[in-house]
């Protein structure tokens, strides 16, 4: 067990390291959350106006929800991408001989992607008060809707490392991006989920972000609700993404 | 071999390598088209919103698609020159008699076939959604004019990242900044229901505003005089500001090799 810790830490240090040593890593995946906040929050405030439209907190921190949610699920990504650079650099390989156990190196590369995604809530969070956000929940509610996001950071991880295994190559990466992009847009992006309507709707209700982002919207608010669905589908989806990254491990391990 | 001559076997290079690679034409039809199908759905109650000045949302944002999707197109023209380049073929091209503004025009012909594939796909999409077009069939004519004037100019820019950087990747991470200029934009809303100042005045000074809002007149509006001079008036000091700099960069090119 404490080889097994110790590699984890190993993998996780050198990936921090990384990106302390290389800021692009952190800075790319957090420019277009920021841009997208900075957009939605500000230039779209009339959808708030819509009838029926219930947020009292406001546009700015109904779309700040939204914007953890992507940035969790993008950072999860570009981790996948760094697993796939080291892969295709021949370096991931080294470290695979070098490991006893070698679901210590993927759960290595998603604690690293955990670790980054938990600096890019707070660079969000200041961006979101300085935007005018208002959070009308207490510091509890705050720290609860810090866990949705962290979770899509787990599953997005998982699943890009599952790909970046199969592919073993960084032009894999649209394979990551696309599904992670079509989640996380098919969801009540811009207005309520109740304010949609026809296909979008029938698609929205079988998308779990659409669960993370109503639970998150009602701990920012101050009115927390449907959260122990969220929990549940965000431990779900952590559980089938992890057997999909282990599988994909298996496939790597036996193509040599 | 006269410069009609040289522009039309270019042309015809540029036509058929942009058309043997989907990958070429399927990211700049399917983004913009995933993007104005989802936003759409997902935003169809904005026009409820008290002065919102159509009856659908998707009519309202299909001028933005279309915008979208010419600009990533022409910038992907960029992309094709800078892999002339990195394989050395565009080095070999000017040490022959063949000019900079044949190179330059038989490079867009490739990226004006895609935009055409793109006008037609989006508008397809338009229609089967619901769309009617208040300007009918000419007013399609004039919308089709307008936006491969935008192919054009941004395909002279995507030349001169291309030329520049030599690095057809360089020309592609170039995209996230047009998303950028697209975003803060009227694309998502008209600029009079932007509540907060500072956007509403960065969507004014951003050219992209004018020629989504002279395509979307055509949409939703009918003929809308003044938005359509906006738009063209928009795209061709664009197209002019950004031609010139692709001929001058071409010319470098050729002195430097």
């Amino acid at each position: 067990m404490k080889a097994y810790l110790d590699s984890v830490r190993a993998v996780t240090r050198r990936n921090l390291v990384n990106a302390i040593r290389n800021p692009a890593l952190t800075v790319q995946p957090a420019l277009g959350p920021i841009v997208f906040l900075v957009a939605f929050g500000g230039g779209l405030s009339a959808f708030g106006d819509i009838p029926g439209f219930d947020f009292p907190s406001g546009y700015t921190s109904f779309q700040f929800v939204f914007i953890l949610m992507q940035a969790g699920v993008f950072n999860g990504v570009f981790l996948g991408i760094t697993l796939a650079r080291d892969l295709e650099s021949g370096f991931a390989r080294r470290l695979m001989l070098a490991i006893e156990h070698r679901t210590a190196m993927v759960v290595g590369y998603v604690l690293a992607g955990a670790v980054r995604s938990l600096l890019m809530f707070a660079i969000l969070f200041g961006v979101g008060l300085a935007a005018g956000m208002q959070i009308d929940g207490s510091a509890w509610h705050m720290l609860a809707l810090f866990t949705f996001p962290l979770l899509l950071s787990i599953v997005g991880s998982l699943f890009a490392s599952g790909i970046a295994l199969r592919f073993q190559t960084v032009q894999a990466a649209p394979l990551m991006f696309m599904p992670s992009f079509m989640l996380l847009f098919l969801s009540p992006l811009l207005v309520p989920f109740d304010l949609l309507s026809g296909w979008i709707k029938a698609v929205a209700r079988f998308n779990p972000v659409t669960y993370f982002l109503e639970a998150g919207r009602g701990f920012i608010s101050g009115r927390p609700h449907d959260t122990l669905l969220a929990y549940a589908l965000g431990a779900g989806m952590v559980a089938v993404f992890s057997v999909w990254a282990v599988r994909s491990l298996k496939r790597a391990e036996a193509a040599g | 071999m006269n410069t009609f001559h040289q522009i039309v076997w270019l042309g015809r290079r540029s036509l058929l390598f942009t058309l043997r690679q989907p990958v070429q034409i399927v990211p700049s039809i399917f983004f913009p088209l995933m993007f104005l199908v989802v936003i759409a759905a997902g935003g169809d109650r904005a026009s409820t919103i008290p002065g919102f000045p159509a009856e659908s949302y998707f009519a309202f944002a299909l001028g933005g698609a279309f915008v979208q999707g010419t600009m990533l197109s022409g910038v992907n023209s960029g992309s094709k020159l800078a892999y002339d380049i990195e394989t050395g073929f565009l080095d070999r091209l000017v040490l022959t008699p063949v000019g900079s503004g044949s190179i330059l025009i038989g490079h867009m012909i490739g990226s004006l076939a895609v935009s055409l594939i793109q006008l037609f796909t989006f508008l397809a999409a338009g229609l089967i959604g619901g769309v009617h077009i208040a300007a009918g069939v000419p007013g399609i004519l004039v919308m089709f004019a307008l936006a491969l004037a935008v192919s054009i100019a941004f395909s002279a820019l995507g030349v001169i990242v291309g030329v520049r950087t030599g690095s057809s990747e360089a020309v592609q991470s170039a995209f996230p900044l047009f998303f950028i200029l697209l975003i803060f934009s009227s694309y998502m809303l008209p600029r009079n229901l932007m509540e907060a100042d500072w956007f509403r005045w960065f969507a004014t000074a951003n050219p992209a505003s004018y020629l989504i809002e002279g395509i979307r007149s055509l949409v939703i509006t009918g003929w809308d005089l003044g938005a359509l001079a906006a738009g063209f008036g928009t795209a061709a000091g664009v197209a002019a500001l950004t031609l010139t700099g692709a001929a001058v960069s071409l010319r470098r090119k050729a002195v430097w090799s």
